[in-house]
């Protein structure tokens, strides 16, 4: 059980986390620069908060107010960087030696080392230098010298950002196995929402220093709620909006009014749509809609169209529609179904 | 043909260089993480013997430790006096060699990628093992660069050494200070001997540093 509740100011730039992770993967999804590595920095003891106070497992890390500040050596937090940082200088067998240094007895730091090396799939890799490995192998190597020293929280920081990308899924897969069989705190941290949908549990959405929301990954799929974090999780169509009704909103720049499934608050303040969601025989929402442009993918295609009464100046709607769905001339109107209608928050 | 100040050469080198390299490398460890102002300070001060002329040095650790002066009457309390010995030598070669150490290294430690070192922290790895495993390891080259030119430095050494412990034949000399009192007195051939050997030993340093570094860039790559 993690336990955050920090604040950091770094020139104009001011960061404000405060979050709380059990067991299971934890993903906190942001832009770069957001502060998710400055997060997992100030946990691992290498920057220092302001103020504020971070707990594991009931234990404090940090707290400001009690002047505890345990130093990153103390406080049994793996640290996945994004670069991996395997010593240069040092075999994979070397590098995961390091993290072994606390344990006294040889005996079970041969049978710990024995057992990671198995479990990673390092074996025969033990004589090479980082620079002699690939992406793969020295993500691996990387994370068994983290494993045998036990950590007690395990942080991910965009773990597969340095891989190609024909490779990543496959190593998304392994990664989540491996994950679950450690079955302890995991914070990971990325800017992927693939990513995140992939391995996170629970997802965090930070943005501009701030943690906007925390929810269960299909909860915050299906209703982001807050506008920041719709936007990363790659809601496309996202406009200005205000209460009409208790189930209805009226989006001035699309000059329509759509019906929610959702109940609408009334500090809504916009709509967000999937570009996924549109559909030309959908009875709910249906509008005239005039499409401006056509972009093919390999499997989808993506259309820009503009509803009929739409404001001047309000950017164009995106529908992404698998190929060969689309009808020959295009559809005079689309719908979209209430439930896919997102009301959204500050 | 006397010895002496190859002996005495080699020796004021090889100590100060052993001190040049740990104050520069600490120097230039510690001074990095000091807030810019008193670092620009620092850094202009540990640099200076570098542009100055030696025997600008020299007269300063001359007004220093003189026998005369402050520094000089307490350090003879203790026996020691740097005026005119063979160990004053140590100090004059390391005062002069020292900006060199210190500026390589930390151009070394500045291209050093820091979160290594963080990742040895969480790791639980000692801050004295990241420095000497980790750290110290990753800046060979430029620690290396650093000592080599910091050795030659102080076996060259002539302005300070000159004005600091002068040239007594079998006491103070040394090969730089040597072949300056020779060609003086018009023993051509004697000068030229000991450039000669001066010559020999600044090649096999080279020689010895290339070979090294070769050694060490013998790793596989695919």
């Amino acid at each position: 059980m993690l336990q955050v509740d920090i604040q950091k100011n770094i020139g104009s730039f001011s960061l404000c986390s405060r979050f709380e992770a059990d067991g299971g993967i934890m993903g906190i999804l942001g832009e770069s620069g957001c502060g998710k590595s400055m997060t997992l920095r100030c946990i691992a003891g290498i920057e220092r908060p302001d103020r504020g106070r971070i707990l594991l497992d009931g234990e404090p890390l940090f707290d400001s107010e009690r002047g505890i500040d345990l130093p990153p050596q103390k406080r049994r937090v793996g640290y996945l960087f994004q670069s991996y940082a395997l010593f240069p200088n040092m075999t994979v067998r070397q590098n995961i030696l390091c993290g072994l240094k606390n344990e006294k007895a040889k005996a079970k730091r041969n049978e710990i080392y024995g057992q990671t090396l198995t479990q990673l799939e390092l074996n025969g890799l033990e004589d090479r230098r980082p620079e002699q490995l690939s992406g793969g192998q020295a993500q691996r190597a990387a994370l068994a010298r983290i494993l045998v020293s036990r950590p007690r929280l395990l942080m991910l920081d965009e773990p597969f950002s340095a891989l190609d990308s024909h490779l990543r899924v496959q190593l998304q897969m392994r990664m989540l196995e491996l994950l679950r069989e450690l079955g302890g705190p995991v914070l990971l941290v990325t800017h992927s929402r693939d990513e995140a949908y992939h391995l996170c549990g629970r997802i965090g959405v930070m943005g501009n220093g701030v943690f906007l929301t925390c929810k269960e990954t299909k909860e915050l799929f299906a209703n982001p709620e807050n506008r920041q974090a719709a936007v990363l999780t790659g809601c496309k169509n996202i406009t200005g909006a205000r209460k009409t009704g208790e189930f209805e909103l009226e989006a001035p720049g699309w000059g329509v009014r759509l019906k929610t499934a959702l109940p609408v608050r009334d500090d809504a303040c916009a709509v967000g749509i999937r570009a996924h969601y549109f559909h030309p025989r959908s009875s709910g929402n249906r509008f005239p809609v005039r499409f401006t442009g056509q972009m093919e993918e390999p499997f989808e295609s993506i259309l820009s169209f503009h509803y009929e009464g739409q404001a001047a100046g309000t950017p164009d709607l995106w529908w992404r529609v698998p190929k060969g769905k689309i009808s020959s001339p295009l559809p005079a109107e689309l719908g979209v179904a209430p439930a896919n209608v997102f009301p959204l928050y500050q | 043909m006397d010895w002496y100040p190859l002996w005495n050469s080699l020796r004021i080198a090889a100590v100060s260089c052993v001190l040049v390299f740990f104050f520069g490398v600490f120097a230039a460890y510690y001074i990095a993480r000091l807030p810019r102002a008193v670092k620009g300070i620092l850094d202009v001060l540990l640099t200076l013997p570098m542009v100055l002329p030696p025997t600008v040095c020299g007269y300063f650790l001359l007004l220093l430790f003189g026998v005369k002066r402050p520094l000089g009457v307490f350090l003879s309390q203790f026996g020691i006096r740097f005026v005119m010995t063979w160990y004053g030598g140590i100090l004059a070669a390391a005062i002069v060699a020292f900006p060199l150490m210190y500026r390589t290294a930390r151009g070394a430690f500045e291209s050093f990628d820091e979160t290594l070192a963080c990742a040895g922290k969480t790791l639980g790895l000692s801050n004295f093992y990241i420095f000497w495993r980790v750290r110290m390891p990753n800046c060979r080259q430029g620690i290396l660069a650093g000592t080599v030119l910091a050795f030659a430095r102080a076996l060259g050494e002539y302005g300070a050494t000159s004005m600091l412990i002068g040239y007594t034949p079998g006491k103070t000399a040394t090969i730089s200070t040597t072949v300056y009192q020779l060609w003086r007195t018009d023993d051509n051939a004697g000068a030229m001997r000991w450039v000669l050997v001066n010559l020999a030993i600044s090649t096999v340093v080279l020689l010895a540093v290339n070979l090294l570094e070769q050694k060490n860039k013998k790793v596989v790559r695919r």
